[in-house]
């Protein structure tokens, strides 16, 4: 099976040791992985901040530029909920607007078939159970848009648990929003601060040395918060627990 | 222009991108329904055409099967979840546990609407006050207890409602006095759930649905029982 | 504390104060926490509930598609039980109204159930200018009252107060109103309680005019309904001769059978229980049981201008149980206040700016006061897509657009204040048109990355006052992808 990697604009800049994860991880499970070199934002930040009229030529990109693969795999729940949940709005409003149905055309191939690195494991791939290998404590905290927008429920607990040598601890008011919020964390950044906080208190009260999620602009709000705090806790994404090995153990 | 057309002006405006569900604004208006919906689920003329249509009711009539002492049971166990105080008799022991529930409570005046079975108080001294249409308010809470027989029992939620009649008295006598004994037939009067209640009910009737005594949850949202509405609310269900 | 919204700054500015008092912060969370649980309980007791927020969901859209009709419906049948049924486009024509109203009876005090929409209003203030005294009789509504205070909660109005401070302002305040607080009161709830009724009883035995606004207003029968719990509802609803209920347009439901549905998603979503304690339902008037006068004021008040935004009018859906803001986080840790409304929380957020308009900073600033993380829309009863408005408001108020304000369609201009933002997201917009440019700028950041602070100053501070950086890589991804031929892994499949 040939899937693009959709690493999003954050992890390509700023997380690239994720990407190298997502690849080596869906490389071992027989999966062949390109990474389209044209690739860049799916408009999110532009969406969610009023600027729908911006995002739509960010999302006419996005799908000339993955709509001929068969799978479009992405490392962020969020990014993941913007295609699947947003793109069809942003068509639907369009049409709203007397713009007619292009856009909603446009972007409705890409809709189908991209999914959050998790899901796709779990329900294309059939696979909880991957051969990864991560001898630490690891507290989990599932990001709003991959819980609530995309609905991934159990499946990122369902691989952690089957990580060998791991231990898994249950965090503390899991379900709530760690505070990051895109331009929340900036226009609201009091707030945004406090709910951190809690965030990271939370996790560690779990006693565990790591903090994994699916999404690293949450991670990198709640990373930021626990260095700022000096917790001595780490935040990791997903896939680089998952690509951890024996041979080739992550940090 | 009157408010009344600015606001329905307003509204048709703020409307019109939407479909009507082809059910076009005759020039009559919609005419007014024929009463509450019926026991077989239609409904008056009120509604806009096709409205049973118009919304799915995919939800349950009741939560679970059960038999009618089931259901009796489990109306008990609600309304006491909920601070009531529940007793179980037949109709021949009612009198005496009435008369018991008064003494137990230091009864010494109660208010009996004037359709009350008067076997109901047979059993007991205490001295009866009548409800007269003239009964300030004030005299009302120097009665010390009220009883009252009741319309309908809800046994999922724990609900009796009082519909008004001659059994029931006005709404304020069993407001205003702090502790109201309230009769229930077994089975007769006792229903499953909410949607079975209000098909039994008149809407036309002042309703009054009573789920354990008067709370608050004001203070900490923390739920603590007793503020306006009688303290200590007695429920006999009487088989 | 002044007791009222009027020119309150920016939300962030307003949350700052709560942000920082960690008594505030202490109570909000206490029962915020504690009322999401139960209504976690009480939610799952009920095993059709998808089902009844979705018909729930459709009934309020289908009498919002149709309002006009039911409106003239619910009037005709008022009218026919009894009632008089009056008209209000705005807060001043309802408070006029209602205030005429009174002043027929004779009478110059009132007793209140607790009522959104007459909050909405001012009408206690209004009603204070001519005469009049209004008394709230829910518990909560006193303690703000007394309190001088303002509601951040639109369950539980004094959701900002613990049991020590309701203590102390009923030591201090009660005697002002009426019957003061008894000698010794301590802070327990149940002598809290029994301090208001004895209170308020005085008050509820000789008022003659009652104020209330509806839960429910049943088109075909012409019914009101009022959801409550402690009983000070049917005291306002029975004993007095005048009963005025002041109530939105948009709480209309068809018909009695609808009921059935909210009756069972409101208390479960609001108190939390199967069942509030006292659910009253009237219809016009009855002879010798209740009010020998009723009017009904069906108020408007910016609800036909939300009417019209076809993503904003989901609003209108809402019941007001409030479980959106037991758990939201946002307002768990910027209180009732900062949102500068009756309408706190997340449904303010999204309500106010609709109803109001987003001339004003609190208003222009409601729209950005969430992470957008969804819980709301999760737990509401009657599925209003809070995050989805959000975001519709946030448009409006950085791109303008169609809206419409008193009835009238117009145009509106990108809010000031927005310039820089829109500068910086139609440039980024343009580099990610491009990955040329998006990858100049990534190398550009790794070059320089021995350079970066952990921290940033000036408007930086927004992020890194609270929050270190992440360390800029040696190399973007894309780079290592071309690099490496996608890595060993990936070898000789990159493009």
């Amino acid at each position: 099976m040939r899937v693009a990697l959709f690493l999003t604009c954050v992890n390509d800049t700023l997380y690239p040791d994720t990407g190298r994860a997502v690849v080596k991880l869906l490389t071992r499970l027989g999966v062949e992985v390109d990474f389209p070199m044209a690739q860049t934002c799916c408009g999110q930040a532009h969406y969610n901040t009023g600027y729908r009229h911006e995002a739509e030529p960010l999302a006419r990109h996005f799908s000339d530029v993955f709509g001929e693969y068969e799978a479009i795999v992405t490392p962020s729940g969020s990014c993941g909920a913007m295609v699947r949940e947003l793109y069809p709005r942003m068509g639907e409003r369009a049409r709203a607007e007397g713009r007619g149905d292009t856009l909603a055309a446009t972007l409705a191939p890409v809709v189908p078939k991209t999914y959050e690195l998790t899901e796709f494991l779990v329900d294309v791939l059939g696979v909880t159970e991957v051969g990864a290998y991560y001898p630490h404590t690891v507290t989990y905290h599932p990001t709003c848009h991959g819980l609530r927008g995309l609905g991934l429920g159990d499946r990122p607990r369902r691989l952690l648990q089957a990580v060998k040598g791991l231990e898994l601890r249950e965090l503390p008011g899991a379900d709530e929003c760690c505070g990051f919020g895109g331009t929340f964390a900036l226009k609201n950044s009091d707030v945004s601060a406090a709910m951190g906080a809690d965030k990271v208190r939370n996790a560690e009260s779990t006693g565990a040395e790591v903090l994994c999620a699916a999404d690293n602009s949450c991670l990198m709000h709640i990373g930021g918060t626990m260095t700022r705090l000096r917790t001595g806790m780490r935040p990791v994404h997903i896939a680089e627990i998952l690509a951890s090995t024996e041979a080739e153990p992550a940090l | 222009m009157s408010s009344r057309e600015q606001i329905l002006g307003r509204v048709r405006r703020a409307l019109a991108d939407v479909p009507r569900d082809g059910a076009p604004d005759g020039p009559d208006g919609p005419k007014k329904s024929d009463g509450p919906n019926r026991s077989d689920g239609s409904h008056g003329p009120g509604q806009v055409a096709g409205y049973e249509e118009a919304v799915a009711r995919e939800y349950l009539r009741e939560h679970g099967e059960r038999s009618a002492a089931q259901t009796a049971e489990l109306l008990a166990e609600n309304l006491a979840d909920y601070r009531a105080l529940v007793h179980r008799c037949t109709e021949d022991e009612l009198p005496s546990l009435i008369g018991r529930l008064f003494a137990d409570h230091g009864t010494r005046t109660v208010l009996a609407p004037a359709g009350l079975d008067p076997a109901w108080l047979s059993a007991t001294d205490v001295e009866r006050v009548e409800d007269r249409a003239e009964s300030t308010a004030h005299e009302l809470d120097g009665v010390d207890s009220v009883v009252t027989a009741c319309a309908v029992a809800i046994a999922e939620t724990g609900t009796i409602v009082l519909d008004g009649g001659p059994d029931q008295g006005r709404r304020r006598i069993t407001l205003v006095p702090d502790h109201h004994v309230c009769v229930v037939r077994v089975p007769g009067q006792v229903v499953s759930s909410v949607p079975q209640a209000l098909e039994r009910l008149d809407p036309a009737r002042p309703l009054t649905w009573i789920s354990g005594p008067s709370a608050t949850s004001d203070i900490e949202l923390d739920r603590v029982e007793g503020v306006h509405g009688p303290r200590t609310l007695e429920v006999v269900l009487v088989d | 504390m002044s007791g009222t919204f009027v020119g309150m700054p920016a939300f962030p500015k307003a949350a700052q104060e709560a942000v920082g008092n960690p008594t505030l912060r202490a109570n909000l969370r206490h029962a915020t926490h504690t009322i999401r649980a139960k209504r976690a309980a009480a939610v799952a007791e009920v095993s059709d509930w998808a089902a009844l927020r979705e018909a729930g969901k459709q009934i309020k859209d289908h009498t919002l598609r149709h309002l006009d009709r039911y409106l003239v419906q619910l009037e005709e049948s008022v009218t026919a039980a009894g009632g008089t049924v009056h008209w209000a486009a705005d807060a001043d024509e309802a408070n006029r109204i209602v205030t005429r109203l009174v002043k027929e009876t004779g009478e110059s005090e009132v007793v209140k159930v607790k009522s959104m929409a007459t909050q909405e209003i001012g009408l206690n203030e209004a009603l204070e200018a001519e005469g009049i005294r209004a008394y709230e009789t829910d518990l909560a509504e006193l303690i703000v009252q007394l309190g001088k205070d303002r509601p951040s909660h639109i369950l539980v109005p004094a959701i900002h107060r613990n049991r020590g401070e309701i203590r102390d302002i009923f030591a201090a305040e009660m005697s002002e109103w009426g019957r003061p607080a008894p000698e010794g009161l301590t802070d327990t709830p149940a002598e809290l309680a029994e301090a208001a009724r004895l209170h308020l009883r005085e008050k509820f035995l000789r008022a003659r005019v009652g104020v209330s606004g509806a839960n429910f207003m049943v088109a075909e029968t012409g019914t009101l309904v009022v959801v409550e719990s402690e009983g000070n509802g049917r005291m306002c609803l029975t004993l007095p001769e005048t009963l005025i209920s002041v109530v939105g347009i948009e709480k209309i439901v068809p018909t009695w059978r609808d009921l059935e549905v909210f009756l069972q998603t409101l208390p479960r979503s609001s108190t939390a229980e199967r069942m509030n304690p006292y659910t009253s339902t009237w219809t016009g008037t009855t002879d010798g049981d209740g009010p020998r006068t009723f009017h009904l004021v069906l108020l408007d008040n910016g609800r036909t201008d939300t009417l019209a935004d076809e993503v904003g009018r989901q609003a209108l859906r809402c019941i007001r149980c409030s479980a959106c803001l037991n758990v939201c986080p946002v307002y768990e840790r910027a209180g009732g206040h900062a949102y500068g409304s009756v309408y706190p929380g997340p449904i303010g957020a999204i309500l106010s700016p609709q109803l109001r308009g987003t001339g004003s900073e609190i208003d222009a600033s409601l729209p950005y006061a969430s992470s957008l993380c969804g819980a709301c829309y999760e737990v509401c009863p009657v599925a209003i897509d809070i995050p989805e408005v959000l975001v519709h408001l946030r448009e409006r108020v950085v791109q303008g657009g169609p809206v419409t304000l008193e009835g009238n369609r117009t145009v509106l201009k990108p809010a000031k204040g927005h310039a820089a933002e829109r500068a910086a997201m139609r440039a980024a917009r343009w580099a990610f048109a491009r990955p040329g440019a998006l990858r100049a700028g990534q190398r550009l950041a790794s070059r320089t990355r021995r350079l970066h602070p952990r921290t940033l100053p000036g408007p930086g501070r927004a992020w890194s006052g609270s929050r270190d950086l992440p360390p800029v890589p040696a190399e973007p991804f894309r780079d290592w992808w071309q690099r490496t031929n996608g890595g060993d892994a990936g070898e000789g499949r990159a493009k």
